[in-house]
């Protein structure tokens, strides 16, 4: 498998180093031309999602990426990366990639106080560590979007098709299994499954 | 849901300084410059009254924000908001901690509060990030609480030779512990008045056990790639910006060359047509040295 992963800013380093663990292989997207060679799979890190949707558009990787996920690549976002494929941004005009559908609210538990750390029940996996950092989570969902995770009644992982988005980072927990469970995804996809 | 430790609290502040890796950290002094800045890419502002520039100018005591003005720009943007504290200066730090703010730099810009004690940052909940000239300050503020650290370059002159000089300092030192043996770490711990389990951390893993940012001194697109080559985790600006002919396009520029630090031609178009960057002070020409501030 060799996955791409977004690497304009933000925590990317740590999604490279569980998915190299897992026996993938990985590169770094920063320009244009990072998207010539073959991708099974693509990550979205946590990160500042003002900072990763402006680099998308400026670097010219926007619309090709947008392009691939809507042909079925599979994607794994995290925290900013949720925000970048969301459809709709809570209390805001814009959006970014957009072929998440669901409301995504920024920021939702508040300043850096309000992060925290917990494990919970997440559907096809079992139980995992989150590390909820300035985090968002997901307001409303669409149709054909399966929740598989909450925490405290608010929606913190979800799958739509090929789109695996949680508000929590497990590249930094140390527990590869949502990793495994993505790989599995990427495996899946160019199986034709 | 599962009690919050003391230690996932710390961690939770480290993995904030990670979420800000490849970013650019921009001082701001009102609400319109953080939205500039937040326009133009940054990861993160420092809100502060006076940039470093200024500070330096106009010479007097420099102490933390007014929390007025800071919580005007907290409300004027999304992404994470630090303020400055007076190193020592404890009750600055629980002032900012109580307008929730996102990360606090006990910094050497704002003037000393206590010339032997830094703070105890263990006592707080938010995260600080803290100046470093070599490892051991470095990992003399991570054993105080700090999540982050920063080399001190020398802040408000528009020279970047200080943060080169130790960011450098830091890796060689890195580099000299990381080839020692296992035995010499104790003595390697009181050389560098630290704790025994930091200097083998460094030892095992060959960086420091949270994210180093680099600053003082950054003023071009060029100046923020030098110092991502030279091993920066992601690159803090603060007069460079404000005090420069166009700052929201040296802005920009400046965050996509951390972006893509090695890339010279995309570096070069960036370069471009700035306008002025700004003045800057020689280091044999500054009357204070901001670095000598807090060992």
């Amino acid at each position: 498998m060799r996955v791409g992963v977004l690497a304009v800013q933000g925590a990317f380093e740590e999604h490279e180093q569980m998915l190299r663990a897992l026996g993938a292989e990985c590169f770094e997207i920063r320009q244009l031309s990072d998207l010539s060679g073959q991708m099974d799979g693509l990550v979205l890190p946590g990160g500042e999602s003002t900072v990763m949707g402006k680099l998308l558009r400026e670097l010219g990787l926007f619309q090709p990426l947008w392009e691939k996920i809507e042909g079925g690549l599979p994607v794994l976002a995290t925290c900013a990366g949720l925000i970048l494929l969301a459809e709709k941004i809570s209390g805001e005009d814009g959006r970014h990639l957009g072929t998440l559908p669901v409301t995504v609210k920024r920021n939702a538990y508040g300043r850096q106080l309000g992060s925290f750390y917990t494990e919970a029940e997440m559907k096809h996996i079992g139980t995992v560590p989150m590390h909820f950092i300035r985090a968002p989570y997901v307001e409303k969902t669409g149709d054909g979007v399966e929740v598989l995770s909450e925490v405290d009644g608010r929606i913190v992982a979800v799958q739509y098709k090929n789109q695996l988005a949680l508000s929590f980072h497990p590249e930094v927990s140390g527990d590869t299994s949502v990793h495994r469970y993505f790989l599995r995804m990427c495996e899946n996809a160019s199986a034709g499954v | 849901m599962e009690k919050q430790t003391e230690r996932s609290r710390y961690e939770l502040n480290k993995e904030l300084a990670q979420m800000l890796k490849g970013g650019v950290i921009m001082d701001v002094t009102t609400p319109e410059q953080a939205r500039i800045a937040q326009e133009a890419g940054a990861c993160a502002v420092m809100a502060l009254e006076r940039i470093p520039a200024d500070i330096r100018a106009a010479g007097g005591v420099s102490r933390m924000s007014d929390p007025a003005m800071i919580r005007g720009i907290q409300e004027a943007v999304s992404i994470p908001v630090m303020a400055k504290c007076r190193i020592g200066h404890f009750a600055e730090a629980q002032i900012l901690e109580a307008i929730e703010i996102d990360y606090i730099d006990e910094s050497e810009v704002l003037s000393p509060a206590d010339d032997v004690y830094h703070i105890d940052k263990t006592q707080f909940k938010v995260p600080f990030v803290c100046g470093a000239r070599d490892l051991g300050e470095a990992l003399r503020r991570i054993e105080e609480g700090a999540s982050m650290i920063r080399t001190k370059g020398e802040p408000g002159t528009g020279d970047v030779i200080q943060a080169v000089r130790h960011m450098r300092q830091m890796n060689r030192e890195i580099a000299r512990v990381r080839s020692m043996r296992e035995d010499e770490l104790f003595e390697c711990a009181k050389e560098l008045q630290v704790s025994y389990e930091l200097v083998k951390y460094v030892h095992e893993n060959g960086r420091l056990p949270v994210v180093n940012f680099a600053a003082g001194g950054v003023a071009t697109p060029a100046d923020a790639a030098l110092m991502m080559q030279l091993g920066a985790e992601g690159v803090f600006v603060g007069s460079g910006i404000f005090k420069s002919g166009d700052p929201q396009k040296r802005a920009a520029a400046i965050v996509k060359a951390v972006t893509n630090y090695k890339d010279a031609k995309l570096l070069a178009e960036l370069s471009a047509n700035l306008g002025e960057a700004m003045v800057g002070i020689n280091e044999q020409e500054i009357a204070l040295l901001m670095a000598e501030r807090g060992k």
